[in-house]
């Protein structure tokens, strides 16, 4: 049986601002142990942020500064790693992003530690830890054992629910720097973040409504329709590459994974590298003019239409439905 | 100067796939090269040309992973390398960077290796875990997800798009560089080159010959273990209806049935 606390990588932008999947994984991390907050960069956690943390069940938050840029993910990886030596936890967990897999990879190599990334759930069986995850574009569903003493975890959203207390602040632990090499002479050179959408964040929404080739270009219709869903907007790779809408819009086996409990996909065929980013959703509905679009395969409700009059005819009803 | 480059052999993505015993089950058919690893390969092509550089096609993985080689040199690689080994069955993606960290190193004891490239992620295990894992393993600087690449002046240079921000990373060589399937768009391989690659070598490496412990990799070697593997059912009262007018209402009136708004 292990024992120690569980730290969780406080992810956050670069205006310090903590990014909203964190809640979820202090709730997940409780579970298992004591949640730790592990908070890496120059300028550390700010009054908010540390009521923030507290509130949502972190006591304490490790803080380390590091010799070299803190967004490079071997950087942050041996921040983790300075801290796992001084505290000793059963666990660590993250976000599942690419730069927080990435970090885990490299905090696994460096520790030792037993690895699961993409992970729905995580139960403990008779003291060792098991995540559930999804495989194969969601068509199968695996548990994996760690066998390890102590685990990291990249955890996908949703997978817990975020829990506010009243307690007050976390109380703040700084570890020394670690010394310069951990980046291996990568240099950051330039690093520009994009500001936040207005809309929830597509691998974490509820709702998200997606277009495809088949909007030729006129995402006005979707980005209506989410309104009214309070949902994310998503596209296809076609209509990313078409430059229709950003990149990072983009779902699929390259792009964002998303496990919402409503998919709308709208003049979306269904390829079988966009499925393996959406495959888990809840309900799955889809508007396309091909009866025979593979999309309609996996559908709980297909439409064969024109998604420029069911869209609108959809968005208008609900409306009106919803008041 | 030479590049390696990291392939592997992955159950085609429009067949069925399964697992067996909670490894990936290959005996359902064919394989294929995994298609993001094309991109690693072209990246290596256009530096190799531009360069002047050796370009080695590395896999580990059981007898038919020499297929995914295979396709490599085709494309125009020069030579290949497969360690082929029962004890690797079952590896985690940290057994499998020991593996191929080891088959580097002794690739480099012919001349040395300037980059190590791979692909974003394998499309059957999707982790993208393992590029980060064997810059780890070989002390490389590692530049991942790389959707632009150059090298100048023995500095490598990559841009990479982020779930939040795009930034713009640079390292000396030797260095480890990961491309997404935004870097360029592989070449279909000619006949000639199909042709040419039947000449070409590929060097069966042992864990032996390595050097590597059997008893670090494989399934014993392995830290974590998949306990059960369910397919999902499929979905049940799937409804496909034709617009007739209606639809949009129709969708409407769906969302708040099943109390999705
Ligand atoms: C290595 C690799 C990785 C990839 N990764 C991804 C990924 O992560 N995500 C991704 O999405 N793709 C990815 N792709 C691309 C993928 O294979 C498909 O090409 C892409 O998903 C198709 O996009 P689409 O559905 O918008 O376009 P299409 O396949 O062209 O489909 C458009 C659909 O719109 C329908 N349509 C047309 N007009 C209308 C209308 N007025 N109303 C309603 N329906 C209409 C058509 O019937 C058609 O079914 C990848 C490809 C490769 C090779
Ligand atoms: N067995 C292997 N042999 C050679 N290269 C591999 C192997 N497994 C993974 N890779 C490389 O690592 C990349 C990322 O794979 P993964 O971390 O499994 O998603 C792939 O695109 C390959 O370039």
């Amino acid at each position: 049986m292990t024992t120690g606390p569980v730290l969780v990588l406080i992810d956050h932008s670069d205006d310090g601002t903590v990014r909203p999947a964190v809640r979820e994984l202090l709730a997940l991390a409780a579970r298992f142990g004591p949640a730790h907050g592990v908070w890496v960069d120059a300028s550390g956690p700010s009054p908010e942020a540390l009521a923030e943390l507290g509130a949502f069940g972190s006591a304490t938050v490790h803080t380390v500064v590091p010799a070299e840029s803190h967004h490079l993910t071997p950087v942050i990886a041996a921040a983790l790693a300075a801290v796992v030596r001084a505290a000793a936890p059963r666990a660590v967990l993250l976000t599942s992003s690419f730069e927080h897999k990435e970090v885990a990879a490299v905090l696994g190599a460096l520790t030792g530690a037993g690895v699961v990334v993409d992970v729905a759930a995580l139960d403990e069986v008779d003291g060792t830890l098991v995540a559930t995850k999804q495989v194969f574009a969601a068509t199968w569903t695996t548990r994996c054992a760690i066998r390890t003493p102590f685990a990291v975890v990249a955890v996908k959203p949703n997978a817990a629910e975020a829990v506010r207390s009243d307690a007050g602040p976390a109380t703040l632990l700084a570890h020394a720097a670690d010394p310069a090499g951990a980046a291996r002479g990568v240099e950051l050179v330039e690093r520009s973040e994009r500001s936040p959408s207005g809309r929830p964040d597509l691998s974490s929404a509820q709702v998200v409504v997606v277009g495809g080739r088949g909007t030729e270009g006129d995402f006005s219709l979707l980005d209506e329709l989410a309104d009214v869903l309070g949902g994310a907007v998503g596209a296809t790779r076609v209509a990313t590459d078409e430059g229709w809408i950003d990149h990072e819009a983009q779902i699929g086996q390259t792009g964002v994974t998303v496990s919402p409990r409503l998919y709308i996909g709208a003049g979306v065929s269904g390829a079988v590298h966009h499925r393996g980013g959406m495959q888990s959703a809840g309900t799955i509905v889809a508007v396309n003019t091909d009866p025979e679009a593979p999309i309609f395969e996996i559908a709980d409700l297909g439409i064969v239409g024109d998604l420029r009059t069911v869209l609108p005819a959809a968005t208008a009803e609900l409306r009106r439905l919803l008041g | 100067m030479r590049i390696v480059v990291c392939v592997k052999h992955v159950p085609d993505l429009m067949a069925e796939r399964r697992l067996v015993d909670g490894h990936v089950d290959r005996e359902q058919g064919d394989g294929t090269l995994n298609e993001l690893d094309e991109n690693a390969v072209e990246a290596a092509l256009v530096l190799a040309a531009e360069l002047d550089a050796e370009v080695v096609v590395l896999t580990a993985g059981p007898d038919d992973a020499v297929d995914a080689v295979r396709r490599g040199l085709q494309m125009g690689a020069d030579r290949g390398v497969h360690v082929l080994d029962p004890g690797l069955a079952g590896s985690d993606v940290f057994a499998t960077a020991r593996v191929l960290a080891a088959a580097v190193r002794t690739i480099a004891e012919q001349g040395p290796v300037d980059l190590v490239l791979t692909g974003m992620a394998s499309l059957d295990g999707l982790t993208s875990m393992l590029p980060a894992a064997l810059a780890t393993e070989l002390g490389l600087p590692q530049l991942s997800l790389a959707s632009e690449l150059t090298v100048v002046d023995g500095i490598v240079q990559v841009r990479r798009d982020l779930d939040h921000a795009t930034e713009v990373l640079r390292s000396p060589l030797p260095a480890l560089v990961s491309v997404t399937d935004q870097s360029n768009e592989p070449r279909y391989p000619a006949f000639a080159g199909i042709m040419a690659a039947r000449k070409k070598p590929v060097d069966v490496m042992t864990l032996d010959d390595l050097g590597v412990d059997p008893a670090s990799v494989g399934a014993d070697g392995s830290r974590t273990e998949v306990i059960d593997a369910t397919e999902r059912p499929p979905r049940e009262n799937r409804l496909l209806i034709t617009d007739e007018g209606d639809a949009g209402a129709r969708l409407a009136a769906y969302l708040v049935d099943h109390k999705l708004v």
